[in-house]
C-alpha cells in the first residue's frame, strides 16, 4: 500500500519541475515586464532629480531652458547609468559563471584595478592621447590582470568557494598599490581618485556615447550566456560537447575585460554592483542562465539608479558619488550574503 | 606529556641527550642562515642592527642648526619605533589567538573601524570640539570607543562558532571594505573645512607628528608590550590549538577577549601617528617566523619589534637617501607585503 504513495509523491515531484516552470513562464513575462515598468519609473525620477529646475509643467510650457538641461544633461546621464547598470552587473554574471564562484565580479579579481593601471600608464606616457586609446589600453590591462587572476586560481591548492574572492582581492590590492605608487611619483593621485570612485556627475551629453559599446558586449554576453554556463563545467566536460573551451573562456574574459575598461574610463568604478545583482538574480530565479541575463540587467540598471538618486538627494544640492554610496550598500548586502551562507553551513 | 613541555624550554646545557630537533636545525642550518643562532644572540645581533639603522637616520647628511635637525629627526624615528613595535606586536598576538599565519589586524579591518570612529566623532560633535579637546582626552575617547566596539565585532567574529577561517576572513576584509565606503561617505557629507581636520588626523606621515601624541602614545605601547611580555608563556600554550590550550587550562574566551581589546590599542595608537598600513604587521612578523626556528614567544616578541623597527627605519633610509622619495614607503611594504600574502595563500598556509 505504502509504496506506490511513495512512488506516486516521487513522480509528483519530478512532475512540477517541469510543469511548475512551464506554468511559471506567462507570470514570469508578467513580471519581466512590471520590473522593466519600475526600472522606466526610476529613470524617468531620475530625469528630474538636480539642482536646476526641470519639471513637467515648464517642459510641457515649451520652456526652451528646461528642455535643453534635458537633453544635454538629464537623459545622457540616466542613459549613462542604466548603460553601465546593465553592464556591469552582466559582466558579474559571466565572470562568476567563468570561475564557477557566486564570490566574484571585476571588481573583486583585480580586473578593475588593472584597467585603472592601464589608463594610468596611458597618461602618463601620451598624456593627448584619445578617449579611444586609453580605453583600448586600459581593456588590454584589465585582460592582463584577469588572465593573471585566472592563473593564480588554477594553482590554488584547494578550490575554496571562499578562497576565490580573498584571492582576488588581494591581488587588486597589489596591483591598486602599483598604481598608487606611480600615481604618487607622477603626483596624478587626484586625477586617479576619479576613476576609481564611480561618478555619473560630470556625465553630458557627448561624453557618454561610448557606453553604448557595453550595450553591444552586454548583448554578446547574452547571445553567449549559455556557452559559459557549459564552459563553467570543466574543461573535458565542454570539450565532450564538442566546444572549444579555450575560445569561450577568451571571449567571456574579452567581454568582462572591455566592459570594466569601458566604464571604468567613462565613469569609474561601480563596485559591488556585478556581485550582489547575480547573487539576488539567482536567490529570486535560480540559476536558468537565459532566464538570468534579462533580470541581471534590469537589477543592475535599477539599482544603480536607487544609489544615483540617493548620491544626487542625500546632500542636496552637493552630490555624493554614486560609488561611494554603491559600496556603503553593496557591502552591507554582500555581508549579509555571506552570514546567511554561515546560517545554512551551521 | 612533560616531554612535549619541556621540549621548548630544554637548557643547552641539558642531560646527555638534548633535544634532536634542535641539534639537527642547529647542525644543517647553522652555518648558512640565522635559524641556527641562539634566539639570545639574534636578538643581540637584530638590536645592534637597529641601533645602526638608527645611528645612520639620525647622523647622515645631517647640515645646519644641529639640534632642530636632532629634535626633528629623534621624533621621526620614535615614531617608526612606537608603530614597529605596535604593529608587530597587534600582528603577533593576532595571529596566535587566531592561530593562523594570515590574518592580521588591519587585513580584518581594524584600523578601518578605527578611522571610522574618528570620522563619526567629527561627524557628529564638529571639527571645533575635537581640536578644542586635550589631545590626550580625545586620544583616550577615541581608543576607549575603538576598544568597546572592536571587542564586541571580533568577538562576535571569531566565537561564532563556525570553524571557517575562509568565512571569517572574507567577512573580516567585507567589514573592512565596509568600513572605509562609511567612512568616505561621511567625509563626503560633511563640510570641506570639517574634512580638512580630519584629513590631517589620518594623514600624519612620519613627518609630522606631534610630540605630545607621540609621548602618550609609547607610554601606552610600552605598557602593552610589558601586559604581552608577562603573558608570553600563556601564547606559547595558546599557539598550540584552541583546543589544545583549554585542555591546559587556558581560559579561551577571557585571553581572546583580553588580545582583542590589546589589539585595538595598539591599532588604535599607530593608526593615530601615522595611518593605516594594511600589510606592514604580516610582513614582519613571516620574517620573524622566518628567522625564529623556536617557536616561544620569549623569543618572538623582542625579533618581531626589532625586525619591525629595522623594516621601518632601514626602509625609509634607503628609500629617502638612494631613491630620494619622501614618503611612499607605506606604498612599498604595501606592495611587497600584498605578494607575500598571495604567496602564503598559494602555498596553502591557510588551510
Amino acid at each position: 500500500m505504502s509504496a506506490p504513495v511513495l512512488s506516486r509523491t516521487a513522480a509528483a515531484e519530478q512532475v512540477p519541475a517541469v510543469a511548475v516552470r512551464r506554468s511559471k513562464k506567462p507570470s514570469e513575462t508578467a513580471w519581466l515586464v512590471l520590473g522593466t515598468v519600475a526600472v522606466l519609473l526610476l529613470a524617468v525620477v531620475s530625469l528630474f532629480v538636480g539642482v536646476s529646475e526641470v519639471s513637467l509643467p515648464q517642459l510641457l510650457a515649451g520652456n526652451a531652458e528646461a528642455w535643453d538641461l534635458l537633453w544635454i544633461s538629464r537623459v545622457p546621464r540616466t542613459l549613462a547609468v542604466v548603460l553601465a547598470g546593465t553592464a556591469v552587473a552582466v559582466a558579474g554574471l559571466i565572470m562568476q559563471l567563468m570561475v564557477r564562484n557566486r564570490f566574484v565580479e571585476p571588481s573583486t579579481v583585480g580586473t578593475v584595478e588593472s584597467a585603472t593601471l592601464g589608463i594610468l600608464v596611458v597618461t602618463v606616457v601620451l598624456p593627448a592621447a584619445p578617449i579611444m586609446l586609453k580605453m583600448g589600453v586600459a581593456g588590454v590591462f584589465a585582460l592582463g590582470g584577469t588572465a593573471l587572476f585566472l592563473a593564480v586560481l588554477g594553482r590554488l591548492p584547494a578550490r575554496n568557494t571562499l578562497l576565490v574572492p580573498i584571492v582576488g582581492i588581494m591581488l587588486g590590492g597589489v596591483i591598486g598599490s602599483v598604481t598608487t605608487f606611480f600615481a604618487y611619483k607622477y603626483d596624478l593621485l587626484q586625477t586617479l581618485s576619479n576613476w576609481m570612485i564611480g561618478d555619473f556627475s560630470g556625465v553630458l551629453r557627448g561624453r557618454y556615447e561610448l557606453l553604448w559599446l557595453v550595450a553591444a558586449l552586454t548583448l554578446a554576453g547574452y547571445l553567449a550566456a549559455d556557452r559559459f554556463t557549459v564552459a563553467g563545467l570543466g574543461a573535458d566536460f565542454t570539450t565532450n560537447l564538442g566546444m572549444n573551451y579555450k575560445a569561450v573562456m577568451r571571449l567571456g574574459m574579452v567581454l568582462v575585460s572591455l566592459i570594466s575598461a569601458v566604464v571604468v574610463t567613462t565613469v569609474g568604478a561601480v563596485p559591488f554592483l556585478g556581485l550582489i545583482v547575480p547573487n539576488i538574480v539567482s536567490l529570486l530565479f535560480g540559476d536558468n542562465l537565459r532566464r538570468a541575463v534579462p533580470w541581471t540587467a534590469l537589477f543592475g540598471a535599477g539599482f544603480v539608479l536607487v544609489c544615483d538618486i540617493i548620491g544626487r538627494t542625500i546632500r542636496f544640492p552637493y552630490e555624493v558619488p554614486v560609488g561611494m554610496v554603491m559600496s556603503v550598500l553593496g557591502a552591507t548586502i554582500f555581508l549579509t550574503l555571506l552570514l546567511r551562507t554561515r546560517k545554512r553551513n551551521a | 606529556m612533560p616531554k612535549t613541555l619541556s621540549a621548548a624550554p630544554a637548557p643547552a646545557s641539558g642531560g646527555p641527550n638534548p633535544s634532536p630537533r634542535r641539534g639537527r636545525t642547529g647542525f644543517t642550518l647553522g652555518a648558512l642562515s640565522p635559524r641556527g643562532m641562539s634566539p639570545r644572540t639574534l636578538v643581540i645581533v637584530l638590536a645592534v642592527i637597529t641601533l645602526g639603522c638608527i645611528a645612520a637616520f639620525m647622523t647622515i647628511d645631517l647640515r645646519g642648526n644641529l639640534s632642530y635637525a636632532l629634535t626633528r629627526r629623534g621624533i621621526r624615528v620614535g615614531a617608526m619605533l612606537v608603530v614597529a613595535v605596535a604593529v608587530g606586536l597587534s600582528t603577533l598576538m593576532f595571529q596566535t589567538v587566531t592561530a593562523n599565519r594570515i590574518l592580521t589586524p588591519s587585513i580584518m579591518g581594524f584600523d578601518a573601524l578605527y578611522i571610522l570612529i574618528q570620522t563619526g566623532l567629527v561627524f557628529a560633535l564638529g571639527s571645533s570640539t575635537l581640536l578644542t579637546a586635550a589631545p590626550s582626552l580625545k586620544f583616550g575617547v577615541e581608543v576607549a570607543l575603538m576598544v568597546v566596539f572592536s571587542a564586541l565585532l571580533y568577538r562576535w567574529l571569531f566565537t561564532g562558532g563556525t570553524g571557517s577561517l575562509h568565512l571569517m576572513l572574507l567577512v573580516g576584509i567585507v567589514i573592512g571594505t565596509l568600513f572605509r565606503g562609511f567612512s568616505s561617505l561621511l567625509q563626503r557629507l560633511m563640510e570641506p573645512s570639517e574634512y580638512i581636520v580630519l584629513q590631517d588626523l589620518f594623514f600624519a606621515s612620519f613627518n609630522q607628528v606631534e610630540p605630545l601624541l607621540l609621548g602618550i602614545s609609547a607610554v601606552v605601547v610600552v605598557l602593552v608590550a610589558a601586559v604581552v611580555w608577562k603573558l608570553r608563556k600563556t601564547f606559547d600554550v595558546l599557539a598550540l590549538g584552541r583546543d589544545t590550550a583549554v585542555n591546559l587550562g587556558v581560559d579561551h574566551r577571557r585571553i581572546v577577549t583580553l588580545v582583542l581589546v590589546l589589539c585595538s590599542i595598539l591599532v588604535a595608537v599607530s593608526t593615530a601617528l601615522v595611518g593605516p598600513v594594511t600589510f606592514f604587521g604580516l610582513l614582519v612578523v613571516s620574517l620573524a617566523y622566518q628567522v625564529v626556528r623556536k617557536f616561544s614567544h620569549a623569543a618572538l616578541i623582542p625579533i618581531v619589534c626589532l625586525l619591525g623597527g629595522i623594516t621601518l627605519i632601514g626602509g625609509q633610509l634607503v628609500l629617502e637617501r638612494v631613491f630620494g622619495f619622501a614618503t611612499a614607503l607605506s606604498v612599498i611594504i604595501e606592495f611587497a607585503g600584498g605578494l607575500l600574502f598571495l604567496y602564503l595563500l598559494l602555498k596553502g598556509s591557510l588551510k
